[in-house]
C-alpha cells in the first residue's frame, strides 16, 4: 500500500528512512538519533526541522518495514516510519527502544541493585554518587 | 510587520511539544528542582543601546538530560527547555552571586546564566546538572555493566552450582532438565510503565547460557566514541568531564532546538524586534 520509495537513498549515521506524519503521502526524510532524541531532516538541508523526545513512548512493529512511536499522553496518534528493509526497521526499533534516558535509569538501577545483591556493596560509593537523586531506586518496589 | 515575524515562526523547529510538556508536568520524579533566577538574553544591535540585565525568576525541574523551566512553580506548561549535552557547567563571574552559567560546545549557541538563592542551591544545582548528560549515565551504566561481569565471574568461580545465585528474575519453574526457555521481561518501552513496575530494563533477555545468569540488558548505541576522554577517578567521584571534544553536527541539531525551546518566546519575540529596528533580518 505504501508509495514506492525515492530512488536517492542518502545515508545518515547509516541510516535513512523515510516516514510520513498522519498523511497518505509519504515524505522522505533523514532521520537522526542522537541520545534520546530522534531528529528530521529535509534530504539536502543540513538543519534538522524538527525532533521527536523519545521519553514516555512506545515503539511498535506495524506492518512490513514500518515501525510506529506514540507517546503515552496519545496512544493513538502514532508516528509512522518506512525503512528500506525489515532488517533496518528491527536495528531502529531496537536502538529507539533503548534510546530513552529513562531506560539507561532502569538499567542502571537494574545493575546497581544486582551487584550490591551480589556483593553486598553499593557499586556507586567509590565514585561518591550514592545519594544522587537520578541513581535513586525512588518509587521502584523493592 | 506580522508577517514577518509569523514566516520565522513558520521556520520555527518543530518538536512533539504535547509529549514533552507532558513528560516535564507529569509526576515522574526529577533529579533537582528549585527556583532560580534566569539571566535574560538580550541582542545589542545599537552601539549605544544601554546594556541593562535583567533576571526573570523562574521554576526550574530537572529531569535526566532535560532542563525545563516554568513561570511558577503551579505552571502547567514549561516556558522553555535546555538540553544538556555537550555543555558545560561552571561558576561565572558576574555581578551578582551565586550565579553559574551552562555553556555549549556550540560557539554560537547562547549560554545559560542561572542564579541561585545561596551557597548551597548553587553548588547542588551545578553539581545535578553536571552529571545531567546522557553520555554522563551511558559511562556509569558502562562502569556498572562492567563491574557486573566481574562480580558474576568471581561468584562463579566460587560457586559450584551458580544457579541457586540467580536473582528474583521471572524464571521458567519448569523441569530443570529442559533447556531453559528464554523469557523476555516485560518491554517497558522508555519508560511508557515506569514507576510502580519492576526495575527489569527493557529488552533484557533472561536467557540461560551461563547457568543461571541473565544477560545485562544492551547498551543504548553510542552516538559517537568517546576514546580515551572520560576519566574515571575512584577516589574523587566520577569525574566526568566533558571536555572539548570537536563540535559535532549532533550538537548543532540541539542549538536550533535550544533557539526555539531554550529562551522565552517573549524573548524570541524582543530579540527579531531588535533586530528589525537595527535594519537587519
Amino acid at each position: 500500500m505504501a508509495p514506492a520509495l525515492h530512488p536517492t537513498n542518502q545515508l545518515l549515521n547509516g541510516l535513512s528512512l523515510s516516514f510520513f506524519f498522519f498523511s497518505p503521502v509519504l515524505k522522505k526524510r533523514l532521520v537522526k538519533l542522537v541520545v534520546n532524541f530522534l531528529f528530521y531532516f529535509r534530504t539536502d538541508e543540513a538543519e534538522p526541522i524538527g525532533a521527536l523526545l523519545l521519553e514516555h513512548c512506545r515503539i511498535s512493529k506495524e506492518e512490513v518495514n514500518v515501525f510506529s512511536i506514540s507517546f503515552i499522553e496519545e496512544p493513538d496518534r502514532k508516528y509512522c516510519f518506512e525503512c528500506d528493509s525489515e532488517e533496518q526497521c528491527q536495528e531502529w526499533v531496537e536502538a529507539l527502544r533503548r534510546a530513552s534516558y529513562e531506560f539507561m535509569r532502569r538499567s542502571l538501577i537494574f545493575y546497581r541493585n544486582e551487584i550490591q545483591k551480589m556483593t553486598g556493596k553499593d557499586p556507586l560509593e567509590q565514585y561518591g554518587i550514592s545519594e544522587e537523586a537520578r541513581f535513586q531506586l525512588g518509587t521502584h518496589k523493592q | 510587520m506580522l508577517e514577518m515575524y509569523r514566516e520565522k515562526l513558520a521556520k520555527k523547529m518543530k518538536l512533539n511539544e504535547r509529549s514533552v510538556v507532558h513528560y516535564a508536568t507529569c509526576d515522574s520524579p526529577a533529579d533537582h528542582a528549585g527556583f532560580l533566577r534566569k539571566r535574560v538574553e538580550r541582542h545589542h544591535h545599537h552601539h549605544h543601546h544601554h546594556h541593562t540585565t535583567s533576571y526573570h525568576r523562574r521554576w526550574f525541574i530537572l529531569k535526566g538530560n532535560l532542563l525545563f523551566y516554568f513561570e511558577d512553580r503551579d505552571s502547567r506548561e514549561p516556558l522553555g527547555l535546555v538540553v544538556l549535552e555537550g555543555c558545560t557547567v561552571e561558576l561565572c563571574e558576574s555581578a551578582e552571586e551565586f550565579a553559574f552559567a551552562i555553556r555549549f560546545e556550540d560557539a554560537g549557541a547562547k549560554a545559560y546564566v542561572l542564579v541561585a538563592d545561596c551557597h548551597t542551591a548553587m553548588e547542588a544545582w551545578v553539581k545535578a546538572l553536571s552529571r545531567a548528560s546522557f553520555d554522563y549515565m551511558r559511562l556509569v551504566v558502562k562502569e556498572l555493566e562492567r563491574q557486573l561481569e566481574d562480580a558474576r565471574k568471581s561468584l562463579a568461580a566460587c560457586h559450584k552450582s551458580p544457579r541457586k545465585l540467580s536473582s528474583g528474575r521471572k524464571r521458567h519453574l519448569s523441569n530443570p532438565a529442559l533447556p531453559p526457555v528464554q523469557e523476555k521481561p516485560p518491554i517497558l518501552e522508555n519508560g511508557y510503565s515506569t514507576w510502580g513496575s519492576s526495575c527489569t530494563p527493557a529488552g533484557a533477555s533472561c536467557c540461560d547460557q551461563d547457568g543461571g545468569f541473565s544477560k545485562p540488558p544492551p547498551l543504548p548505541p553510542r552516538r559517537r566514541s568517546a576514546g580515551g576522554s572520560l576519566y574515571i577517578a575512584p577516589t574523587s567521584g566520577l569525574s566526568l568531564t566533558l571536555q572539548e571534544s570537536p563540535v559535532s553536527p549532533e550538537t548543532a541539531c540541539f542549538s536550533k532546538l535550544h533557539h526555539w525551546y531554550g529562551q522565552e518566546i517573549a524573548e524570541v519575540r524582543r530579540e527579531w524586534l531588535e533586530s528589525k529596528k537595527s535594519g537587519e533580518l
